[in-house]
């Protein structure tokens, strides 16, 4: 019989899609595990709702439970409860070392121009602080382009959400 | 929320995300420089996902999927406003326009959905409207730029009418407030373009995204 613990570790095997240094669960998306008998009710809430990842996130958790022998049915929550802040401190870590600046805390208030254009994002790459935005928009919804001055390199923000 | 039914606020929300998504989308690979191809592109994706979600929302209420919500409805039965439907490429002055006044409207609007009684509106209003604080630095970075160049305050005047309509009655002073704030001028004596009747430039859309849809027979799996 699996456990919610088993689950848990489970789905932090499971790589987010888009940024694969990353698991799901240090990603803070997976929001409650609840086990009864063989099934398994995960509750889970996207970053951003337009992401393209949703569905393969989705399958693969799914996915992970049938193969401890469970029946998975995974819940998407539509509301406010993800916010990058609930990003692990070892997902932070692990964004950083693949070359992301992590996200500014929420209690920072609402994102601006200003602190966009001005705000001290840290150089994942040299740790420089002379860096500047590029475009708010990147590759996908999640991030926004930002070029060091120190190193000459362009690296990638996590949107505050 | 007035006394309409959730489905029906809701659905003009919807709509209205969808087709302005789609419009966005227009400029996917040309956009007049390369962060503009990614940040219109991006947006589109944002609002096709707000879409998504609201009309999920909105079938679970009327026995209905969002699919069909979203594409098995004739160009007619869209509640969207006249102003997501008008077809700009490759006018990039009416598109920032456009682009300022509808999410100014929809800051005003989701406000008003967040303040909601009804727990799964409010909860999704508030993620809609933390995404969209990025759609709204961008819009106003673009109005900075260009807000005073003869072609984009002839657009924002032109469109103004049109942006009134996307916001409930009771809210439209709240926006031609805002409006102006940021502008520094706004003409308060129009006549909001009110909803209804669409533009035949809807069911030019209409045809294209709809037409992988009506070319699969009901229950393809993809």
């Amino acid at each position: 019989m699996v456990t919610a613990a088993d689950i848990w570790a489970a789905l932090d095997e499971i790589p987010d899609p888009e940024i694969p240094v990353i698991s799901l669960v240090d990603l803070g998306v997976v929001k409650n595990v609840t086990v009864e008998g063989s099934r398994v009710r995960v509750a889970f809430t996207p970053t951003f709702m337009g992401c393209p990842a949703l569905d393969a996130m989705r399958r693969a958790m799914e996915q992970r439970i049938e193969e401890l022998g469970a029946e998975p049915e995974v819940e998407v929550v539509l509301d406010d409860s993800w916010s990058t802040d609930l990003i692990t401190a070892a997902g932070r870590a692990k964004l950083e070392a693949s070359g992301f600046a992590p996200p500014a805390p929420r209690s920072a208030g609402p994102t601006t121009l200003v602190q966009l254009q001005r705000g001290p994002y840290r150089c994942p790459w040299c740790g420089s602080a002379d860096t500047r935005l590029e475009n708010i928009f990147g590759p996908t919804p999640c991030r926004s382009l930002r070029y060091c001055s120190g190193c000459r390199q362009p690296f990638e923000l996590f949107k505050t959400l | 929320m007035t006394d309409r039914s959730r489905a029906d606020v809701l659905l003009e929300l919807a709509d209205d995300e969808l087709i302005l998504g789609w419009r966005n989308s227009e400029w996917t690979g040309i956009a007049p420089f390369l962060e503009e191809d990614v940040a219109f592109s991006s947006i589109a994706q944002n609002e096709i996902g707000h879409a998504r979600a609201l009309y999920e929302l909105v079938a679970a209420d009327l026995g209905t999927t969002a699919d069909e919500l979203a594409f098995d409805r004739g160009p007619d039965d869209y509640r969207c406003a006249r102003l997501v439907e008008l077809a700009f490429v490759p006018d990039w002055a009416s598109t920032v326009a456009r682009h300022f006044l509808y999410e100014t409207a929809d800051a005003v609007r989701i406000e008003a959905l967040k303040a909601s009684a009804d727990d799964a509106v409010a909860g999704i209003a508030a993620k809609i409207d933390r995404e969209e604080v990025y759609h709204r630095i961008h819009a106003e970075m673009w109005i900075d730029r260009l807000g005073s160049e003869p072609q984009v305050r002839e657009a924002l005047d032109r469109l103004l009418p049109y942006a009134l309509a996307v916001v409930d009655e009771e809210l439209r002073p709240e926006l031609a407030r805002r409006v102006e704030e940021k502008l520094g001028w706004t003409n308060r004596d129009v006549e909001a373009v009110e909803r209804g009747e669409h533009l035949p430039e809807l069911a030019t859309l209409w045809e294209e995204m709809t037409v992988v849809r009506r070319s699969a027979p009901a229950g393809t799996q993809w």
